[in-house]
């Protein structure tokens, strides 16, 4: 009884209809079953960070969520955030300030940082650090990106009415 | 690292998910947040036949307040509890230990009920739920019961849970007005497990500890009400009391060597947790300065 | 940033208008990695493709007596499993030593053990199956009959008669062991006031590379060509060695890159794992992938820095340093790695010991020994991070010994600014080093005055700070001297082939390669600053063998100093054919016009003449215009080799302020500077981030990283909640500056810079920790500085 099964979901805004194992993780699932290579595969045991998502407005692992358990919800990768112009702003700043080198890490680290600044308006660098503090670079050594974070917490406090 | 293969069921009531339990017994496993279960089958760490997700059953969400009482569904998030007025007015230590349990994303999934079936010795919430007295309550096609916290946990991921039972919810008294707690752990990093830590709730009346419940964790294979802190409660704590009961403490435990610290280690850093804790519980800071450990 | 020291000719091609040299502008091509559009080799898929799970030892030594792969073979999905026996016949094996190291020595390694296995985590067989969840339960079920053998897991026992040999064909354990004795030593020591000797210890740990190995391995039967998409640092190297091994000529192998996902040298050697994977490929004429999970990555990956390294230092009660002494020991794995060889970080160390001072009184002895644990080989700074921990921690103990603050010590005995060129005691050539003005520099941007007396008043209130100072000397820009003279096909120069399209956009193909530190951008940048194009109008191709000049790739901090000088040669030429046609056209001469914004310019007055794009058009689509004779030439290709100096060397110094608790063993990083003088700075930024990035991984090896092993030779540590890295929430923000003292081997004058961070952090740490620790008389030599062990040190435990 290992049978495949049946899911339909909402992947960046598209509905997609598949036929999965059980044991088929999602981020598996967005990489080999959508194509959708920008959800990166670290450590698949949920502590580096590489494969963060957003399913129903969260950020989860999803090397820790099962494809079957995504039935109905409403996934958001790195590539729909780019393409809604959601973190433009962000991705700027990382890019004017060289936050990132090899850019395996960049969108664990982008969906994770935005889901910071769309809770607090104005983090300061240790609370930036702390929110970061699950997802792993080892190119940065965080500085630059500490600084890109709170650059765009700041301009979009500036940009407030 | 990939997962054995396994069946997969989505739960659709309680009834369902512990009629599947007591038919697979042993060999299935409850999704609830997925993340202990998860890693640990991708390591194939555990290959279960088939796994219960219990992720759609809104009867097991909620908090609740009422008749001097707080009940939490099994499957409350991390996150929900961390953002819960309720909990930071009724369970204060349950919202301080929370920010402590790894990162945002594993705080958005894990669940209450996950954290306490998976009984990581490490963990924070079964600290807490000791330190508050609860009540955990179980279901299985047998009936419910419910347990006290301090025996509930009897080993290294080990629970009085059978595999045909389901943990639905708990639930603890809700503090007193004059209520004090106590959180901390040491940690090498932001989010990791702790190497020690210490949940500790307590009402502080006239400068003395009127009730105290000290639980370490991390310093044995499930979280510890510490005895040597009966020697505190009542008295006015001297710099002399305190060192004894510390002393005493260090009898008392019997921590494990690891590759995160030794007994000595683990000994030592719940002397420093208890002193600091007692410390800031009663307002003195006399009774922190270094050298009482 | 002081202004240049030296070498007035060095900025003459490069002070053009908006030149892009010395500027921070962002790296081209970001777009598609903060899109998620970046393609790495573990993100490819090719048609019939099939994934590869490597069955690997559980222990560390062991007979293999029996593989039974029946059960395996039938389940459904697994296409091949294939042992070292019938891999041996599409793949020979090769021998990590290198000539002029002499007396190296190592056994002959396959892509598959036969007959026995060296390390937990070898691989014993192969599982091909059309997914990798299936290759593992396949894994999972191949039976394989192991007896275990004895295992060396203790360096210090290894060469004891009572401890077996691994390969008895060798004789011993002993790998290779090299000894130096300058000057005088033991009359420098008779002649000490104080004398300090310490043994040191490092922790093994290992890259932690995000984007794990990956190899998509491509055998074509039918054009009898294999491709390898490899993010590896060295396509020439490994299109070499791929050949050699599979019986192949390297025309018949081409190695793409592709995006990268973290190198740090990691990926620059040859794996077992993934020679098997190439040779699968061509066994079964299908693409085979390749992706390390990790654990895997862990017990495969190169280890680094499992050194215990004896230092003594003798000093006059006036702060004159007499002599060092080393007596360094590192354990290996089971096979000097290939073909970089595990002996070059040793044979660094000796070689770095004392680098930056001026006694000349230095002995060495380092032995490097075999164990039955992973392989070790070089990880970014390779042998630095020992050597100036072992230097920076002898002279802080030293100043202590005679009551002298750190950085006096160091100001009276760092070789003087004005003392170039000269040598060390161990015959490494200096050019222009810059010790005093970095330190000098340092000691200003920390405020060293204002943290002393804010350390001492924070220790009446049992408020416990340290500050560690770190001064170091970095090899970059290597030539042949490294690995070329050993008889490695290693190449020790780099190409650029620049060439103008028909609408007058530039195109570079470079044999450096990129793993985020920026090559491309600095390609860019320096030939649009040369040729007087928008480097958006520069387009750079990199990691392809068929696509780019022959090269050595980047490593060992080359990338800059020798790329960035073949394509500034290159569009030098570029621009001289450019004025040259454009004269022609122009009925001028060259040296009236320049290049500016795309256009020919009058190089008087800056008035455009023509557009790059009209030039373009002309010469290739309607050269019946052009005078008679002219035949016009829009392409140029350079190559740079360093012939003078065998390394470029560079120079910096770092500082750590910390603070210790005295009751928990925690420590808490409040801040981190460096000065570095790593030449002409290309682009500040991603020369800073190259040095931050660096700093990070040597304060994970000061506080955190471990590879643990147990006395049985098992890794037991091998995941990453168990491996500490450093992660943001523990790392402090880090203060960058430089001096500049360029090479004048090239006209470029750039050294390289992407190593530096990581040779002198961890040395900074463990100096602060132990300046934190005076009140107390404690002083510890060892790291990781974890909690326990500084707990240890003050006897609360």
């Amino acid at each position: 009884m290992t049978a495949s099964l049946s899911i339909s979901l909402l992947v960046n805004g598209e509905r997609v209809d598949a036929i999965v194992l059980p044991r088929l993780n999602l981020a598996d699932f967005l990489r080999e079953h959508l194509k959708l290579t920008g959800t990166h595969v670290g450590c698949e045991h949920g502590v580096c960070g590489a494969c963060t998502v957003r399913i129903n407005g969260d950020i989860v692992r999803a090397c820790l969520t099962l494809a079957a358990q995504s039935d109905g919800a409403s996934v958001e990768t790195i590539e729909g955030l780019s393409d809604s112009g959601e973190i433009a702003d962000l991705q700027a700043a990382f890019r004017d300030r060289n936050a990132l080198q090899c850019g395996f890490c960049t969108p664990g680290m982008l969906i994770t940082a935005q889901d910071l600044l769309t809770q607090e308006a104005e983090p300061d660098r240790a609370r930036i650090r702390e929110h970061l503090s699950g997802n792993y670079c080892r190119c940065t050594g965080y500085h630059a990106i500490v600084d890109a974070v709170e650059a765009t917490a700041r301009r979009r406090r500036e940009r407030m009415p | 690292m990939k997962a054995s293969a396994f069946s997969y069921a989505r739960a659709n009531s309680i009834d369902n998910a512990i009629e599947l339990l007591a038919a697979y017994g042993d060999g299935a496993k409850v999704l609830s947040g997925g993340q202990s279960l998860m890693p640990a089958m991708n390591l194939r760490l555990l290959a279960p036949q088939l796994i219960v997700d219990i992720g759609a059953l809104a009867e097991l969400r909620g908090i609740t307040v009422g008749g001097g009482l707080m009940r939490v569904g099994a499957l409350t998030r991390h996150c929900e509890l961390l953002k819960s007025g309720a909990i930071t007015v009724h369970a204060p230590l349950v919202a301080e230990a929370i920010a402590h349990v790894a990162h945002p994303a594993i705080r958005n999934r894990g669940t209450i009920g996950g954290s306490l079936a998976h009984a990581d010795p490490a963990a924070e919430l079964p600290a807490c739920m000791v330190a508050l007295n609860a009540t955990i309550i179980v279901r299985s096609v047998a009936g419910e019961r419910r347990i006290a916290a301090a025996d509930f946990f009897k080993g290294i991921y080990e629970t009085v849970l059978s595999p045909q039972d389901l943990l639905v919810a708990v639930e603890w008294a809700t503090a007193p007005d004059n209520s004090a707690h106590y959180f901390d752990e040491f940690a090498r990093r932001h989010g990791d497990y702790a190497i020690v830590g210490l949940a500790a709730q307590a009402v502080v009346e006239n400068g003395r500890l009127i009730d105290f419940r000290p639980v370490l964790f991390s310093v044995g294979d499930r979280p510890q009400l510490i005895r040597a802190a009966a020697s505190l409660v009542n008295v006015a704590v001297s710099p002399a009391q305190l060192s004894q009961a510390l002393q005493a403490l260090g009898e008392e435990l019997d921590p494990p060597e690891d590759q995160a610290a030794s007994a000595s280690m683990r000994r030592h850093l719940a002397k420093v947790l208890l002193a600091r804790c007692v410390s800031k519980l009663l307002n003195r800071p006399d009774l922190n300065a270094g050298g009482s450990v | 940033m002081s202004s240049p020291r030296a070498n007035k000719t060095a900025l003459s091609e490069l002070d053009r208008p908006n030149s892009y040299i010395g500027k921070v502008v962002p790296r081209p091509n970001l777009d598609r990695l903060l899109q998620g559009r970046g393609l790495y080799v573990s993100d490819m898929e090719l048609p019939r493709m099939a994934h590869v799970v490597f069955v690997r030892s559980p222990h560390a030594h062991a007979k293999i007596v029996a593989i039974d792969t029946s059960a395996a073979k039938r389940l459904s999905g697994v296409i091949a499993i294939v042992t070292g026996e019938e891999l041996a016949s599409v793949i020979t094996p090769w021998v990590g030593v290198l000539s002029h190291l002499k007396g190296l020595k190592s056994a002959p390694q396959r892509a598959i053990a036969i007959g026995r296995v060296c390390w937990q985590g070898e691989a014993a067989a192969a599982v091909v199956a059309a997914s990798r969840a299936i290759a593992e339960d396949a894994a999972e079920m191949v039976a394989v009959e192991y007896e275990p053998l004895e295992a060396v897991t203790d360096m210090r026992a290894a060469l004891d008669p009572k401890t077996p040999v691994i390969h008895a064909s060798l004789g011993d354990n002993l790998a290779f062991e090299r000894v130096l004795d300058a000057g005088a030593v033991d009359a420098a020591f008779s002649g000490s006031d104080e004398i300090v000797e310490v043994e040191f210890v490092f922790g093994r740990h290992t890259g932690v590379t995000l984007e794990p190995r990956a190899v998509v391995a491509d055998w074509n039967a039918a054009e009898a060509r294999l491709m390898i998409y490899q993010g590896t640092q060295a396509p020439h190297m490994v299109q070499n060695i791929a050949a050699l091994h599979l019986g192949l000529e390297e025309a018949q192998v081409r190695v793409v890159c592709k995006d990268v996902g973290g190198s740090f040298g990691i990926k620059v050697h040859i794996y077992a794992d993934e020679m098997a994977t190439y040779a699968l490929a061509k066994l079964l004429r299908r693409p085979i992938k390749f992706v390390a999970d990790r654990v895997e990555s862990f017990n495969s990956d190169i280890h680094a820095r499992d050194h215990r390294c004896r230092g003594r230092i003798g000093v006059k009660r006036d702060g004159t340093i007499m002599a060092f002494e080393i007596d360094d020991l590192t354990g290996i794995g089971p096979y000097s790695m290939y073909p970089r060889t595990s002996a070059i970080e040793a044979n660094q160390v000796v070689n770095l010991v004392g680098g930056p001072y001026v006694t000349r009184n230095y002995r060495a002895r380092a032995r490097v020994v075999f164990q039955n644990k992973n392989v070790m080989c070089q990880y970014r700074a390779v042998g630095h991070p020992i050597a100036c921990s072992v230097t920076e921690g002898l002279v802080d103990l030293a100043a202590a010994k005679i009551g002298m603050d750190p950085v006096e010590i160091r100001r009276r005995n760092l070789i003087a600014d004005d003392a170039y060129p000269c040598a060390s005691p161990s015959g490494l050539r200096f050019e222009l080093l810059s010790h005093h003005a970095a330190l000098n520099k340092l000691v200003k941007m920390m405020n060293y005055d204002q943290l002393r007396a804010e350390q001492a008043a924070l220790r009446t209130r049992n408020i416990h700070r340290g500050i560690g100072i770190a001064s170091f000397i970095e090899v970059t820009n290597p030539s042949a001297a490294f690995y070329g003279v050993g008889g490695a096909k290693i190449s020790s120069q780099d190409g650029v082939a620049v060439r103008l399209d028909a609408q007058g956009s530039v195109i570079c193909q470079t044999s450096i390669t990129e793993q985020g530190q920026g090559s491309e951008s600095l390609t860019a940048q320096i030939v649009g600053s040369v040729l007087g194009v928008a480097m958006s109008r520069v387009r750079v191709i990199l990691g392809d063998t068929d696509q780019t000049p022959y090269g050595g790739g980047t490593w060992a901090s080359r990338g800059a100093g020798i790329g960035g000088e073949a394509a500034l040669q290159a569009a030098k030429i570029l621009r001289k054919n450019i004025l040259d046609v454009a004269a022609a056209i122009l009925q001028s001469l060259p040296a009236e016009l320049d290049i500016a914004d795309d256009a020919i310019v009058n190089s008087t007055d800056g008035a455009p003449r023509i557009e790059l794009r009209e030039l373009a058009r002309i010469v290739y689509f309607r050269p019946d215009t052009l005078p008679q004779g002219i035949q016009p030439e829009l392409m140029a290709t350079r190559h740079y080799v360093p012939r003078e100096y065998p390394f470029a060397f560079t120079n910096g110094v770092q500082a750590s302020w910390l603070e210790l608790d005295t009751d928990t063993g925690f420590i808490k990083l409040l801040g981190h500077w460096v000065v570095e003088d790593c030449g002409t700075l290309i682009n500040p930024q991603l020369v800073d981030e190259q040095i931050r990035g660096g700093v990070v991984q040597g304060l994970g090896a000061a506080l955190f990283e471990k590879c643990i092993y147990d006395e049985r030779g098992q890794l037991t540590n091998a995941n990453m909640a168990d491996y500490l890295v450093p992660m943001a929430g523990e790392m402090p923000d880090i203060d960058v500056g430089h001096v500049v003292s360029p090479t004048a081997e090239s006209e470029l004058g750039a050294k390289g810079a992407g190593e530096a961070g990581t040779a002198g952090a961890a040395a900074a740490v463990a100096n602060a920790v132990n300046d934190a620790l005076k009140p107390f008389g404690a002083i510890v030599t060892e790291i990781p500085l974890t909690p326990q062990i500084i707990l240890s040190a003050l006897g609360r435990i």
